[in-house]
């Protein structure tokens, strides 16, 4: 095997990297792939909780670089998919205990035993972004349909050109189809004209999300969500299945516009 | 807000505040990616008209410079509306393009179109 490195990333915090991250990988496991998860978030370490995996962590990227454990035993498995793997973050420390060569030599090593290595970047455009994207094969940008997350991102990908690791893919999260709808939000037209780049993801607003998270089960587990539907999808494309991009439209029929009407036009 | 009937049909207001974003967006990234502050694009407009008014008298309330995008180039374009004058000269200004320089002032040479015994190199330069 040689394993594929790609890195989450998006410049503005709280958008959905971390959320992304997980589902990509539990996904992909689902789909009969390797994959190791890296939370390259250090000091603030978030993987590992999303997943369910909090209370299972030995050793952390940092007792790796720094040769105080061993690759392996620092990999955790997860519970339902044993070919699914998170490397977390050092809680106790800061982005400078790691280097963007520690990281091309990490993903050397886990690249033979893995199909995908997903990395989780951190907010920002400092260290820990150059760390997470140096050994990265392919860059997925994420962002909200909202002024200052498309903002970031185009920032976001202006750097990775200059890193020559551009134009990577985009991943638009958080998308509400009734809003659209009314002209009240940006559409995934609007964001890939603004950006530039081709986009591999759109995925829905989901109440579901936030439960998901409360419990540690990444949404792509629930069948019924739209959310983990289109995560599902993208982790398929990501495979370079081709996938076409579900309807926009949650509730969409005729009537359920008729009552949303009445009840005052809300989403 | 959009009509009843667009909503019932769910047809949505192409003129909602989504479009605003977006025209913002495409106004702002054309500065952030030029790394090109609105105050230095004030300064660069000034010089620019300053340059083209000492050639030609310009109708600067009309003037239009701005960034623009196509496809995946940034451009500047520059819109600069000319008041017509008699053979192009505004009398109240100083009249510096049309009578050639004395041969000894150390301007920069002019652009030369057809070679003329006042615009030899060494007596520019002297």
């Amino acid at each position: 095997m040689t394993g594929k490195v790609v890195t989450i990333t998006s410049g503005k915090g709280g958008v959905g990297k971390t959320t992304t991250t997980a589902n990509l990988g539990v996904a992909l496991a689902r789909l009969g792939q390797k994959v190791a998860l890296i939370d390259a978030d250090i000091g603030l370490r978030n993987l590992d909780i999303v997943l369910g995996l909090e209370n299972r962590i030995v050793y952390d990227l940092v007792d790796v670089v720094e040769g105080r454990a061993k690759l392996r035993a620092a990999l955790i498995k997860h519970k339902s998919f044993p070919e699914l793997y998170l490397l977390p973050a050092a809680q106790t420390r800061d982005k400078t205990a790691v280097s963007p060569q520690d990281m091309i030599q990490l993903c050397n090593q886990l690249r033979p035993e893995f199909d995908f290595i997903l990395i989780d970047c951190p907010a920002g455009i400092e260290r820990g972004f150059r760390n997470a994207v140096a050994p990265a094969d392919e860059v997925l940008i994420i962002t909200n349909p909202e002024v200052s997350a498309v903002r970031d991102a185009d920032r976001i990908i202006g750097l990775l050109e200059a890193e020559h690791k551009g134009p990577g893919r985009l991943i638009l999260n958080r998308v509400k189809g009734d809003m659209i709808r009314k002209g009240e939000m940006l559409s995934p037209d609007d964001v890939t004209d603004i950006l530039g780049i081709k986009i591999v993801g759109i995925v829905p607003e989901d109440e579901n999300v936030v439960p998901s998270s409360n419990s540690g089960i990444p949404i792509t587990l629930n069948n019924s969500s739209r959310a983990g539907k289109a995560f599902h999808n993208i982790a398929r494309r990501l495979m370079g299945e081709r996938v076409p991009f579900m309807s926009l439209e949650d509730s969409g029929s005729f009537f359920k516009r008729l009552s949303r009407m009445f009840s005052g036009g809300g989403g | 807000m959009s009509s009843f009937w667009e909503r019932l049909l769910g047809r949505g207001n192409m003129r909602g505040s989504g479009q605003q974003a977006k025209d913002r967006l495409q106004f702002v990234l054309l500065h952030d990616r030029l790394n090109m502050s609105p105050e230095r694009m004030e300064a660069m407009k000034r010089e620019i008209l300053g340059v083209i008014s000492k050639y030609v008298s310009i109708d600067s309330e009309n003037v239009d410079i701005a960034l623009q995008r196509r496809e995946s180039a940034s451009l500047l374009i520059a819109e600069v509306p000319f008041i017509n004058t008699i053979e192009g000269i505004d009398p109240d200004e100083t009249p510096l393009p049309v009578s050639p320089p004395p041969a000894s002032t150390r301007k920069p040479r002019r652009k030369k179109t057809t070679p003329t015994a006042e615009e030899k190199p060494d007596q520019d330069d002297a």
